[in-house]
Formats: structure tokens, sequence, C-alpha cells
């Protein structure tokens, strides 16, 4: 390949790339800002497909292509439809759930977002350091990721908001593995997104059963059990 | 197919095929088949114990047994057994009491045998990517195994219980891709960066400020499913609500399981970083748990709350005992994990035994329990005894062998600490455990706790039958490992030199 062809496709590659990184950490932060729960569902199918773009153009790029490009599909399929329509089922069963006292307003999750951000920058300075490439450069944004869903799991309510925190980490997680180190090998992958499914279908209907013998209540009347 | 295979692949092909025969058979004959499957892990544990002592290690795809392995498998499938054979008569008990479906007994023993599988799967990981999807799925099986009493407090414990560890679980996986990034960085693709043996060689060359994160990372993550403080949160409400024999393979085994990992992980980041860095880490959450356990002890008023921190204080312990490092403590801190998990699962089994008889999870309706119902109450006893380091058990053996590496390696000081609050703790369950036993009823009490809680149980007399007989097996095995190693010696010993590094 000559040299002007490396560069038009590297700018190409990288701007959508850093597109996409882009759009994955606007949705976390989006998460972050609607108190409307069942706005939260179409937050997630977006950062779903950003995390298959950024998947997909890695597996253009991978050695082992057709194998990358199976697990980005997979990917894409299983956190754009699947465990969106598990999200929808647990949404049913309070349909008109809103956070109406989160532990922060709104204002104060923006600031911390911004903290949590700059965190994971200075924090993923290693990880960068070592690889040096360009995707590599963008790993932060996938702690950027695991930390707001942190933030979020700490300070919402509803059943559905946590798992929805949950699955914006583990998205940040797998962010943070495709961006770092070209994804996991396929039999790994497949187990962890084994694993995410039966996860989200547990808490469905763990919420479910919350739901049967609480009633639609916060999670803070979970207080059965404390010492 | 020799022996050897099938010894590598059985931890976690016989409790599968233990799973689908449970899901199948009549449900007295699947609770039977559930213990073979145990006796069957047992047993692999024991062929890859005899391939293993050596130092050599049987490799399959993915799978790997060195002795660690098959130490780590003699603890599950020891535990198993006890508490499958446990299970056996809980599910008579539970069906006596009216509380039990056919629907939920079928469920019940699947979800112990695929429970079982997982650990078996983790333990035999070659790959840290596998062992990851092993523990991560020990979460998803024993959430409805938490849940299975379908209670405010069940489900509200299942609930954190999958929330807490998923979190938890997924900050490891975030270590894992940092120790991922660090191998790739060496040259090596694939599974091949995932590779235990890959690791282990090459941990010298792997990027230091990379494994500094991911030791962090793997700690709190593994630290979270191993139940050390600060991360315990869901460990005393998901031990207490999970039926008896689930609490006692949860407690026995798969908070070793979950430390198993960190202990592995830990020959890697000391061959990188120095001793330590992971040392600092692993004593401050050694500390913590020991002073959190020791406190909450003190005023528990739940038995079943009481030995889920117990187990907090022990794995408190085995961190302890690990931070140490070297091949004395790893020895000490190795037989810590089999003899507590026989005497917790002997507990927990014979506190799930009372519960029935009493009706209620309180230490206070527990009273002169030893007059009542002899065989339960004593043998529950005794495994208290064991819990609390008493001789002849392989817990005593344990800590004296760990608090004599501790002051041989310098740490007297983090030594004399943790064993004075184990004291506390001493002192908290010892207090316990004898009003349990000997203690005079409280009519007040007595009357309060039993109207609620279930009638069912109350209206029919209880029969002890041959339950007490897992329990008896459970402790004369903690008690001859704290006496007499036997055939045992040359595994631990080269268990141990795995897990210092050597």
């Amino acid at each position: 390949m000559n040299a002007t062809g490396v560069i038009a496709h590297s700018t190409a590659y990288d701007q959508a790339l850093n597109l996409a990184c882009g759009l994955l950490l606007l949705t976390a932060v989006g998460a972050l800002w609607r108190r409307q729960v069942s706005a939260l569902i179409p937050t997630l199918v977006v950062q779903g497909l950003a995390l298959t773009v950024v998947a997909v153009l890695l597996a253009g790029e991978h050695e082992n292509g057709r194998e990358a490009m199976a697990v980005a599909i997979g990917l894409g399929i299983l956190k754009a439809i699947v465990i969106p329509l598990l999200l929808l089922r647990v949404h049913r069963l309070v349909p008109d759930a809103r956070e109406t006292r989160p532990l922060a307003n709104v204002a104060s999750s923006m600031l911390a977002a911004a903290g949590l951000c700059l965190l994971a920058y200075a924090a993923t300075r290693p990880l960068v350091e070592a690889a040096g490439t360009t995707t590599a450069r963008a790993t932060p944004v996938g702690l950027a990721l695991v930390l707001i869903g942190f933030f979020l799991a700490a300070t919402r309510r509803r059943s559905i908001s946590q798992i929805v925190a949950l699955l914006v980490i583990d998205n940040g997680i797998a962010a943070t593995a495709f961006l770092a180190t070209d994804g996991v090998p396929l039999i790994v992958e497949l187990g962890v997104s084994a694993d995410l499914v039966l996860a989200v279908l547990v808490l469905q209907v763990l919420s479910a059963r919350l739901v049967e013998t609480f009633g639609p209540t916060d999670l803070d009347d979970l207080r059965e059990l404390h010492d | 197919m020799d022996i050897t295979s099938v010894a590598l692949y059985g931890p976690a092909a016989a409790p599968f095929a233990g799973a689908v025969l449970a899901a199948l058979l009549p449900r007295r004959t699947a609770a039977f088949t559930s213990v073979l499957a145990a006796i069957g892990v047992l047993a692999s544990g024991i062929a890859l114990a005899g391939h293993a002592r050596g130092g050599t290690a049987v490799t399959g795809s993915l799978v790997r047994a060195d002795a660690l392995t098959a130490w780590l498998v003699i603890a599950v499938g020891a535990v198993a057994t006890v508490a499958c054979w446990a299970g056996v008569h809980h599910l008579r008990d539970e069906a006596r009491a009216g509380g039990l479906t056919a629907w939920s007994a079928r469920r019940y023993l699947v979800l112990v045998q695929l429970f079982l599988t997982c650990m078996g799967a983790a333990v035999l990981a070659a790959n840290v990517g596998v062992l990851w999807v092993a523990v991560e799925a020990t979460t998803i099986v024993t959430a409805f195994l938490v849940g299975h009493r379908r209670t405010r407090a069940s489900v509200e414990a299942a609930w954190k219980y999958v929330v807490l560890c998923s979190v938890g679980v997924g900050i490891a996986f975030l270590g894992t891709v940092c120790v991922s990034a660090a191998a790739r960085a060496t040259g090596a693709g694939g599974l091949r960066a995932l590779d235990w043996v890959y690791l282990n060689e090459h941990a010298a060359s792997l990027d230091p400020a990379l494994m500094r994160l991911a030791a962090g990372l793997v700690l709190l993550g593994f630290g979270t499913k191993a139940g050390l403080a600060p991360m315990h949160a869901w460990l005393p409400d998901a031990h207490s609500q999970a039926p008896a024999p689930v609490s006692a393979l949860m407690s026995g085994v798969l908070l070793s399981v979950a430390f198993y990992a960190i202990l592995r992980y830990k020959a890697i980041f000391d061959a990188c970083l120095g001793p330590g860095y992971a040392r600092t880490l692993l004593l401050v959450a050694a500390m913590a748990s020991l002073a959190l356990a020791a406190l909450l002890l003190i005023g528990q008023r739940d038995y079943k709350r009481l030995l889920a921190y117990s187990s907090i204080e022990h794995m408190g312990l085995i961190a302890l005992g690990t931070a140490i490092g070297g091949r004395l403590a790893l020895a000490a801190v190795l037989l810590h994990i089999l003899g507590h998990g026989l005497a917790k699962s002997v507990a927990f089994c014979g506190a799930g035994q009372l519960l029935h008889r009493v009706g209620s999870p309180l230490i206070s309706a527990v009273r002169g329990a030893i007059t009542t119902a002899p065989a339960t109450a004593g043998l529950f006893g005794l495994a208290v005894v064991a819990l609390l380091g008493l001789p002849p058990f392989a817990l005593f053996a344990a800590e004296l062998g760990q608090a004599r590496a501790g002051f041989a390696a310098g740490y007297g000081w983090a030594v004399t600490i943790g064993f004075l609050l184990v004291l506390v703790a001493f002192s908290a369950i010892a207090r316990h455990g004898a009003g349990m036993l000997l203690g005079s009823p409280d009519p007040q009490t007595t009357v309060d706790t039993t109207a609620g809680h279930s009638s069912a149980a109350a209206a029919k007399p209880y029969r002890t039958g041959l339950s007490w007989v897992p329990l008896a097996v459970g402790l004369l095995a903690a008690a001859t490992l704290g006496i007499w190693l036997g055939p045992l010696r040359p595994v631990l010993d080269s268990a141990a030199l795995i897990a210092a590094g050597h």
C-alpha cells in the first residue's frame, strides 16, 4: 500500500472510530441525564450500535478478519436487539416508572460524569502507552463508560435503572477490550456474551419477583436484610 | 480415553451429567445421583492429584490441571459430597414441611449440579478468559438458588447478590483485558495472551504499569466474589437466604474458587511487580475483613448470618496468609481452604436442620438444642468448634502454620493484629454457639418467633433419621486432615510451590 493510501485510509478510519467512540460516551451521559425510565432503552440501543461499529471497524483491520467480523455481528445482534427486548419486558412490569428521587440531581450528575471522564483518561495512561496505536488512544472512552455506569448504579433507585447501569458497565468493558486488545478470542467472547444474556434474564425474572413481593417500589425499600 | 483424561474433564463433566440426569430422573433418584456426581468430582480430584504431585501438569484443550488445580478440585468434591448428601435430607425436610413442589425440587437439583459444573470449569481453566466466564456463570446459576424460597428477604438477597457480584466480576474482566493487553505487547496473540502458562513464563517481561492497573482491578473484582471486605455487602444476605446445602457450597468452596483466581494471578503479579504490591492490597483487604467480621459477629442475631460472617473472617485469614506469601504460608492457606470448606459445610447443613426443627433463624430461638436434638446439635457444635480453630481439626493446623510463617517472614505485626481480631470473633461465636446448644430456653422469644415463620414445620414433629451421617463424615474428614495428611502431603507441597510462584 502506498503512503497516500495509508493516510487517506487512516483518516476515514480514525474519523469513523472517533465518531463511534464519541457516540458511546454521549449515550452514557444521556442515560445519566434522562429521568424517564422508558428513554433508557433507546439510548442503550444506540450505544449497542456504536459498540458494534467499533467492533466492525476493528474487524476490518484484524489479522483474523472473518472470526472478528462474526464476533462483531453477534455483538450487534446481542446489544442492539436481544438485550433491549429483554429490557422491554422488565419495563412492562412498571410501565410509567420515573426516577423521581435519584440520589444526585441532573446538574451534579453531569459534573460527576465530566470528573469521571478525566479520571478515566488519567487511569488508562499505561494502557495507551503500552499499545501506542490510534485505537488504543480511544481506550479511555471504555473506562469512562464503566465509571459512569458505576455512578448510575449507585445513584438510581429503580430496578430497571440498575440493570441499565450494569449494561453500560458491560458496554464499557467490551469497548475497552476491543480498543486495547482488538477484542478477546472468539471462545471467550462467546462465553462472556452468554453470561451477559443469562445475567440480564436472571435480573428480569428477579425484577418480576421484586414487583410481585414488594410492589412497584424503589430499591430503597429493600430493607429486609441488614445488621 | 485413559484414566487421566477422564479425570481431567471429570470435575466439570460429572456434575454436568448429574444436571442432565436430575432433569430426567424422578426426584428421589435424582437426589442420590447428585451425591454420586459430587463423589465423581472428588474422585477426579484424587486421580489428578496422583498425576500432578510431582509438579507435572495434565493438559487438554482449554483445560489444565496441576497440583494446585487438583487440590481445589478435591476441596470442591469433598464439600460437594457433604452438601449434596445433606441436600437429600434437606429436600425430604422441605417436602415434609410442604414448601416443595416437584418443579422447585427439580430446579434445585439441576441448578446445584450446574453450580458444581461451573466451579469445576473455573479451577480447570487453562485460560484466564475461561476462568472469568466460569466464575461469572456461578453467580448466574446460584441466583435462583439464593432466591429459592421467594420470600421478600430471599428475593432481596438474590437481587443484591446478582447486581453486586456481576459488577465486581465485571471489574475483574477489565483486569483480564489489561493482562491480555500486556501479554499482546510481548507478542502473544489470540488465546495464548490469556494462557496461565504463557503469562507465568513471560511475567517478567510484561509492562509493569499495565500490570499494576491489572493487579488492582483483578484483586478488587475477584475479591468481591471471594467476600473480602469492603466488597462483602452481598455475602451475609445471600449466604443466609440460600437453602442450607447451597449456603454450604457457597461459603465452603465458591469463595475459595474465587480466591483461587487471586492465588494464580498473584504469582504472575509478584513475578512482574515484585511481591510488595499485591501483598499491600491483600493485607488491607485481610485486615478490613477480619475487623468487620469480628465487629459484626458480636451482635449477631441470626445463626446463618453468624456463619456467613465467620466465612468473611476465614477469607480474611486466607488473604492474610496469601499476603505473607512463601511456601509455608501458602501450604497453610491451602489447608485452610479445605479445612474451612469441610467445617463450614457441616456447620451450614447442621444449621439448616436446626432451622427445619425450630422454624426460626434467630439465635435466641434455639436454646438448649443439645437436649432436644442431640445428634444434629452436637455435630453443629463440633463444626463450630472446628471453625473456631481448635484442635484436632484442620483449621487449627492451618492457622498455626500461617502464624508461624508470618512471624518467620517478618510480618509478626500483621499476624498479631489479625489473630487479636480472630480472638474477638472467637469469643463472639463461642458465646452465641454455647447459648444455642446449652442455654436455657427464653420463653418470650420462642413464642415470638415460631408464630410467624413456618407453621407447617411446627405442626409436624421433626424426624432426624439419618440426616446426621453426612455431617459426621464431613467432620471426620476435617479432623483427620488436622492430624494426618497422609497421601495428600506431596500434593499440598507441590500446590503450595505453584501458588508461591516457584
